[in-house]
Parts: C-alpha cells; sequence; structure tokens
C-alpha cells in the first residue's frame, strides 16, 4: 500500500517537472529567444531527472529492506531453532510474518511477539526513511534539472541517451531470463548432486522417490531411489506417439497445402489448423483423460488387451494432434521456400506434379522438414498438462504404449506443486530433472538451427 | 555427334511404353493428392470432434437443476437484530427456514428420515442464498417469497439420467425416499433446469452445485493485466533496439540467441525459475497474481519480441531516409514515424502472446497458483488462481457434476482465445498497409 501510494505520488511529482519544464521553454520562446531543443525535452529531461534515481531507489529499497529484516529477525527465534535450520527457520519466519500481517494462530510464543513488535517497528522507520530519502531526491534532482533549462542545454540528446540506455536494458532482459532459469537450476541441481551421485540418478533404472517422507516418520525400510531412465523412457514412448500422429498428417497437409490447394483453400486452412497450436493444453489434457482415454481402453480390452486406465497412447495421441500444425506450418513454408526453377526443370522433363513432389521438391526441402520435426520433439517433450492430466505417475521402465508411464515434466510438476522443503532430495530432485530437461529441449534446438542454417546456404 | 548409329528404341515403341506407364502415373499422382487432402481431412476432423466433445459436455454445464421453494421470512428469525447487518443475518436461522420451506413444498410434516433426506436435496449453500436474497430485497421480510435453490449435485445427476432409478437402491448415490421427493417436487412443478447463476458468479467450491469461475476468472484477467504491463513494453523496446539501433556485433547476437532459445523452452521451466528466484530468492508470497503475471511476461517475452521485429521491418526504408532528410533525429524517427507504423502488426503479435499466456497452465502450478482460493482476488497481491488452473483442478475432482462444470469453464476459456485472436485478425486486417 505504502509503496503504490509513494509510487503514485512521485509520479504526480515528475509530470508537475515536466508541465513546468515544458511551459519554462514555451514562454521563453514566445519572447523569441531560440532553444537547441522543444520544449517537450525539456519537459521530459528535468521529469525523468526526477524520476529515473528516485524510482529506481524506491523499487531496491523495497525489495532490500524486507530481506534485511528477515535476517535481522534471527536475532529473536530461540536457540534451538537456529541449531536445527533449514525448515524450522522457515516455520519461525512464518509465525513471526504472521504475526506481523495480524494473522493469529491460537497463543504466539513471546519471542514471536518481539520479533513481531520489532519488526513492526523497523517497518516503519524504513517507510519513513523511504519516503523522504525518495520525495527529498526526486525533487531535488528535479530543482536541477529545471534550473539547467537555457537555450543552448542539449535537452533532446539527454532524452535520447536515457531512451536508448532503456532499450539497451529491454532487450538485455533476454540475456538475465536465460541466466535466470540456468542459475535457478543449476543451484539446486548441484545440491541435489550432492546427495544423490549423479551415475545414480543418470543411468538409475528405479524412481521411488516417497521412500524419505517414511524414514522420517521412523516407518525406516527401503530407500528412495533418483533414477531418471524411467521418466525419459516415458517422456521418449510418448513423444514418439505424437510423432507418429504427427509428422504423417502434419506433413502430408503441408504438401497438399504448398502444392495443390488454391491459395483461398490455403488461406482459410492454415489458420484452422493453427487453432490446433493455440488450444490450451489443460483442454487437450481434460479431453486426453476424460475422452480419450477411456475410449482407448474400451476398445483395448473389446479386442482382448490389457489397457491401463491412464495409458501412454491416450496422452501421445492427444498430444500428436496439438503437434500437427507446428509440422504442417513449418514444413509449408520450407516446402514453399523451394525455388520455382527446380519444379520447372521437373516438369520440363515430363514428370507429373507428384513425381515433382517427391523426387525434387521433398529432397530439396528435407533439412527443413528435419528441423521442423526436431521442433515438435522439442514441444512434445517440453509439453507439460496433456502428460500430469492423461499419463499418470507410475515410474514404469516400459515402452508397451498400452502401459501407463510418467514423464519429465510430469514429475516436476508433481514434485513442486505444494508446499516443499528445499532441503530435501525429492525437491531438488525436480531440478536435477528440469536442468535435464533444457538440456534437452535447447540441444534439440539448436540441432534444428544448425540444419536450417546449412540448408539456407544452398540456395541463397 | 559420334559415328555409332543411335540404337534406341523407336519412337513407336518409346510411345508405346509411355502410354502404358501413363495410366500407372496418373493413378499415383490421384492416390498422392488423395494423401494430402486425406491428412487435411483428419487434421480438421481432429478439431471437430475436440470442440464437439467440448461443447457436448460443456453446454449442459452451463446450466443447472434449481428448485423453487416457497419461504416464509419471518423477520424475527432471519434477522434476530432487526438492523439487516451481516452478523444479525448470519446469526439469523435462515437454514431452519428454508428447510421448512421444503418440508412444506412436499407437504407434510415430515419425520427426522424425511428431514433429513431433505437437507441433502439441495445446495448446502441454500441459506446463504436466503441471506443474500434478503440483502437485496430487505422490503420482503415477513412475505412469504418464491425463491429458487439449487439443487445437490447428486439430485442433479440424478434429473439429468446419470443416475438411475433402475438401479439398485445400495449401488446408487440417493436412496427411493429422496427419489420420490424428487417425484414429488416435479409434479408440482417445481424442478426447472436454467443457466447456472453459481458458475458466473459464483467462486471456487467443494460442492459442484455452487462452483463457479468467476474468482479464477478475476485472477486471469489481473495476472494477464500484469502481464500485459510488462511484457509489452519491454517486448517492444527490445525490439525497436534489436531493429533499429542495435550494431552488429557479438552482443547483438548473444541477444538474439537468447531470444530464440527462450522461445524453446518449455513453459514449465519458466514457472520453476519463477519459484526459484521470485519465492524462494525474493520471497514474493506464493499463489498471487503479480508473481504469476512477471512469469507470464517472461514467458510471452519472445513472441512479443518476433512478431513486433517482424513488423518493424516491415516497415519501407523511404519513410526512415524521409525523416532522416528533414531533420529529425534517430529517436524521432523511430518514435515518431517507425513505431506508428509498425503499431498494427505489434499490437497484433501481443494480443497472440496474451491468448498464450492466458491459456497456459504449467507455469502458474509451479508458483503455486493452484491453491484453493474462495474469495474474489482485488489486488495484485492477494491469492488467486486462474482460469486454466481451475480447470486443472476440476478436472480432478470425482463428482460427476464437475465434469460438465469443468466443459463449461473451457467453454468460456476457449470463447475468450478464440475472441482475442478474432480481435488480433480483425486488427491486422483492418490497420495493416501493404507498401
Amino acid at each position: 500500500m505504502a509503496f503504490s501510494f509513494l509510487f503514485l505520488l512521485l509520479v504526480a511529482i515528475c509530470i508537475a517537472f515536466y508541465l513546468a519544464g515544458r511551459k519554462r521553454v514555451e514562454s521563453a520562446r514566445l519572447q523569441g529567444i531560440k532553444f537547441h531543443s522543444l520544449p517537450n525535452y525539456h519537459g521530459l529531461w528535468t521529469a525523468l531527472l526526477a524520476f529515473v534515481p528516485a524510482g529506481g531507489l524506491l523499487i531496491t529499497w523495497s525489495i532490500v529492506d524486507i530481506q534485511l529484516f528477515q535476517h535481522w529477525v534471527r536475532d529473536f527465534y530461540p536457540a534451538d531453532v537456529i541449531v536445527s535450520g533449514g525448515s524450522q527457520l522457515v516455520v519461525a519466519l512464518a509465525k513471526v510474518e504472521n504475526m506481523v500481517a495480524g494473522v493469529r494462530f491460537g497463543e504466539p510464543e513471546a519471542w514471536v511477539v518481539q520479533a513481531s513488535d520489532a519488526w513492526t517497528s523497523w517497518a516503519s522507520t524504513s517507510t519513513w526513511m523511504k519516503t523522504i530519502t525518495v520525495l527529498v531526491l526526486a525533487v531535488a534532482l528535479g530543482l536541477y534539472g529545471y534550473r539547467q533549462i537555457e537555450p543552448s542545454f542539449r535537452a533532446r540528446n539527454g532524452v535520447e541517451r536515457i531512451f536508448s540506455g532503456a532499450l539497451i536494458a529491454a532487450s538485455t532482459l533476454a540475456i538475465l531470463t536465460t541466466l535466470g532459469i540456468v542459475f535457478s537450476v543449476l543451484f539446486e541441481t548441484i545440491r541435489f548432486f550432492q546427495l544423490v551421485p549423479p551415475t545414480d540418478f543418470i543411468f538409475g533404472t528405479e524412481w521411488n522417490p516417497q521412500f524419505e517422507g517414511a524414514e522420517r516418520a521412523g516407518s525406516g525400510g527401503g530407500t528412495a531411489t533418483y533414477g531418471m531412465l524411467p521418466m525419459f523412457a516415458g517422456t521418449f514412448l510418448i513423444s514418439t506417439i505424437a510423432l507418429v500422429v504427427a509428422v504423417p498428417v502434419g506433413l502430408a497437409s503441408a504438401i497438399y497445402l504448398a502444392e495443390y490447394a488454391r491459395p483461398k483453400a490455403r488461406a482459410t486452412i492454415k489458420p484452422l489448423l493453427e487453432i490446433l497450436a493455440g488450444v490450451p493444453t489443460v483442454v487437450y489434457g481434460f479431453f486426453a483423460a476424460l475422452t480419450v482415454a477411456p475410449l482407448i481402453k474400451n476398445v483395448g480390452e473389446a479386442l482382448g488387451l490389457t489397457v491401463a486406465s491412464e495409458s501412454a497412447l491416450a496422452a501421445g495421441l492427444v498430444m500428436g494432434v496439438m503437434i500437427i500444425p507446428f509440422v504442417s506450418s513449418l514444413s509449408d513454408d520450407v516446402i514453399n521456400s523451394v525455388p520455382q526453377s527446380l519444379r520447372d526443370a521437373a516438369y520440363g522433363l515430363g514428370s507429373t506434379k507428384s513425381e515433382t513432389t517427391r523426387q525434387v521438391v521433398l529432397p530439396a526441402a528435407l533439412p527443413g522438414i528435419v528441423a521442423a520435426v526436431i521442433l515438435a520433439v522439442s514441444r512434445a517433450v517440453g509439453e507439460t498438462m496433456i502428460v500430469v492430466m492423461a499419463a499418470g505417475l507410475a515410474a514404469n521402465l516400459s515402452f508397451n504404449p498400452l502401459d501407463a508411464v510418467t514423464t519429465v515434466t510430469s514429475q516436476i510438476v508433481t514434485i513442486l506443486v505444494g508446499d516443499q522443503e528445499f532441503e530435501s532430495a525429492k525437491t531438488l530432485s525436480a531440478f536435477a530433472l528440469s536442468t535435464m530437461l533444457i538440456i534437452l529441449t535447447l540441444g534439440l534446438n539448436f540441432f534444428a538451427l544448425q540444419i536450417v542454417k546449412k540448408y539456407r546456404e544452398q540456395y541463397d | 555427334m559420334t559415328d555409332n548409329a543411335f540404337k534406341g528404341l523407336s519412337p513407336q515403341e518409346a510411345t508405346a511404353r509411355v502410354q502404358a506407364s501413363l495410366k500407372q502415373r496418373k493413378a499415383k499422382e490421384s492416390r498422392f493428392r488423395l494423401m494430402g487432402a486425406s491428412a487435411i481431412g483428419l487434421a480438421l476432423l481432429f478439431l471437430v470432434v475436440l470442440f464437439a466433445g467440448i461443447l457436448i459436455k460443456g453446454v449442459p454445464g452451463l446450466f443447472q437443476y434449481y428448485v423453487t421453494l416457497d419461504v416464509d421470512l419471518t423477520a424475527e428469525r432471519l434477522d434476530p437484530k432487526g438492523d439487516l447487518s451481516v452478523e444479525s443475518l448470519y446469526s439469523g436461522d435462515a437454514d431452519a427456514l428454508v428447510l421448512e420451506a421444503a418440508l412444506k413444498s412436499i407437504g407434510e410434516e415430515g419425520g427426522r428420515k424425511t428431514k433429513k433426506a431433505l437437507r441433502k436435496m439441495y445446495s448446502s449453500g441454500s441459506g446463504i442464498r436466503l441471506i443474500e436474497y434478503i440483502q437485496a430485497n430487505p422490503k420482503h421480510l415477513g412475505t412469504t417469497q418464491s425463491i429458487k435453490f439449487a439443487v445437490d449435485d447428486d439430485i442433479d445427476s440424478f434429473l439429468r439420467g446419470f443416475i438411475q432409478r433402475e438401479t439398485p437402491q445400495e449401488d446408487r448415490r440417493i436412496d427411493d425416499l429422496t427419489i420420490s421427493i424428487v417425484d414429488k417436487w416435479n409434479e408440482a412443478g417445481l424442478i426447472s433446469y436454467e443457466l447456472s447463476d453459481y458458475l458466473f458468479f459464483g467462486s471456487a467450491s467443494r460442492d459442484a452445485e455452487m462452483a463457479g469461475i468467476k474468482g479464477a476468472l478475476v485472477g486471469s484477467l489481473i495476472t494477464l493485466f500484469i502481464c500485459i504491463s510488462i511484457a509489452f513494453p519491454l517486448g517492444v523496446a527490445a525490439a525497436v533496439y534489436l531493429e533499429e539501433i542495435a550494431p552488429k556485433n557479438r552482443f547483438t547476437e548473444i541477444i538474439e540467441i537468447n531470444i530464440n532459445n527462450l522461445a524453446a523452452v518449455p513453459s514449465v521451466v519458466f514457472g520453476i525459475m519463477g519459484l526459484a528466484i521470485f519465492i524462494v530468492t525474493f520471497g514474493m508470497p506464493r499463489s498471487v497474481p503479480l508473481v504469476g503475471g512477471i512469469v507470464l511476461a517472461l514467458m510471452t517475452l519472445p513472441t512479443i519480441i518476433i512478431s513486433s521485429r517482424a513488423a518493424i521491418r516491415a516497415v519501407p526504408p523511404s519513410i526512415r531516409d524521409a525523416a532522416l532528410g528533414i531533420g529529425a533525429s534517430k529517436m524521432q524517427t523511430i518514435f515518431h514515424h517507425v513505431l506508428p507504423l509498425a503499431m498494427p502488426g505489434m499490437l497484433t503479435g501481443t494480443i497472440i502472446g496474451m491468448a498464450q499466456a492466458l491459456g497456459e497452465t504449467a507455469p502458474l502450478l509451479m508458483i503455486g497458483m493452484v491453491a484453493f482460493i474462495v474469495d474474489i482476488p482485488a489486488g495484485f497481491t492477494d491469492p488467486a488462481t486462474v482460469l486454466p488452473v481451475q480447470i486443472f483442478m476440476w478436472a480432478d475432482f470425482a463428482e460427476r457434476m464437475f465434469i460438465q462444470k469443468t466443459s463449461a469453464a473451457i467453454i468460456v476459456l476457449l470463447a475468450f482465445l478464440i475472441t482475442m485472436n478474432a480481435a488480433a485478425i480483425l486488427l491486422r486486417k483492418k490497420l495493416e498497409r501493404r507498401w
């Protein structure tokens, strides 16, 4: 509340400075003084000078102070909490934060009350100091900017420098996001590998993380095993089924659209197919679990087969439907970019259209088509909701499409949904799985781009 | 050219061979063509089956059964303190009044058994519904009014025919007594099948008949608002920098590689990043639209950047040259000329990115937007859930009625997505300029 109010106040101050700066230049110009920059830029310069440092300070302060409080409040914890560490610290912090927020569960302990009182007083001091510093900084810099206004002052150049800086900052966000992804999984993965040897994880054929809870509860017996192979086998199986559906259908559609369809039909059919890619995956998951899976089970049992109610086939088929447009749209573009001269040459030799397509166009477009298929694979590997809803959680190392299998993504979701302790190997295993998933999808993507690049060199 | 005489086929023989193979080749041609056409037919069939399946299940989910009861709105019992305040109404006897009205509707005093059966036949939220009715119509206090109450989800399933009368009593979710009461209600014409007000104005509930999507829808809109206010400016700024300003060097190349890679990262990974960075490291609360919006913004950013770059590239260089020629600075050229001309394309890309964000589930599960939240979120940091996650949660519930409600929620979600995509297409058609 304090933050948004202060922010709005800051914005109001900046608008005032903008208007004041512009007005000053405008009135001076009426008296015939020539300025280097337009009034607009003088106003903007004044406002930006007031806004940028103060706004930055406000945001940094608001993020940092809570972190500081969380650190300071540890002085209030009883000794045993600090000694046992880990989740105890989280619980203690939650108690204090609840108390500060005015949520009470039963009679709070004495130290919680003290800690929350201290927290409240820190918070109010911090808010006051923050308000004063930010406002003083904004007004001081704004006044400084206002005083800078004179005919020779290059306000436009200053404003443009700031804008240009903002544009660069916006584009580095992509790098920051990548770094964020890498670091967020990397550290936890390293911690996981300290608990579980990497070879056990990468080559293990058994996935059974739930024993840990039993151990702690005192029932003992058995150890948790973290072998990733069953999940990757499951992912592989479901993706293969999906490709068996998507590649023939998608490729044949692309050929028809590129070579046979009239432009008008093409203009209608292509967006229609792309609807399939636009349907939310949760809808596909619902459809797979409620319509396709029971159908497959009934048909299979009528034929005398044993079908798991959450079979890989159901998830794979529906996922295949979802990735048809990825294959068809990309392949269609590739086929269209094959030079017409190649086709004309084949026609000139007397080939029919299908012969031309099969023997000339497709071989020429093959690298691009392969790239499209690889991108579709990467999409299938990373797909989450369909498998979470329709493929089940049984970590079977099986290649029978009628069995229930689990996948990397569905395990990640299962482990990380809800509250977790960041100390346990089970939670950390999800991060290790994500690392593998990222390596796999980025590897596929890189491979596809490499192929496309090579292909481009041939015809441009 | 050579001395050897040409020893090939004679023209007649060649013609004969070609003629013979021609029929086969033509058959092959038409088979090939048919294959392509049937592939498209198959893909479109999938589309039709998917939508038909959702519509067939979902349209009945937009409706539900209500029973009309004549309730004596006794002032003393409903509003013991007589000031219509919330405390007074909730300390009143609304539940008992509904039960009495239900007993009256079947014309019985009713033993304990009948009462017990009846209580399970209308929604357990009926008392609250009565209180809300009084709050909306305080003048009706002291009169007798016909008010519609939702029937319990088992009764609803029975009325839809999912629970058969013929099934032996012990295998049925409702007993014979209940069925006889339903028959009485039916004879008296008290049962009606209407557009469900709980679906659109109710919040999450474990009771299927009272579950609604309002909370999730509001959560979705708040999340989307945060997402668009972060992703659109940043995406456009990055696109402008990369297309108009960036020098061709290693740094620019790294940015471009990163954008392409981010577009290929599975969405669930963005959720993991949100969990590890925003929730664990920055200590932001779980289940809030603020974090959800940021994560979705980072996820849709590549889509927006890529389409915005295409839009900027489509603005002809002559526009820039003309602006520069009459003395505009580089920034003035970009902000006064290039951006306004590229805006329709950028907006189209943004809408498509937002549609993608609206349908996204997996990353939001990671950051805890899957909690059971009854209150309708009112701000960026109120716990909330979103429509796709609500669909995911409902899909897990066992009650028959939730299947219809889930499908109905899917219809609402698809309606939003189709509207957004149609808006994008219209925008492109209307504003796009061919140079």
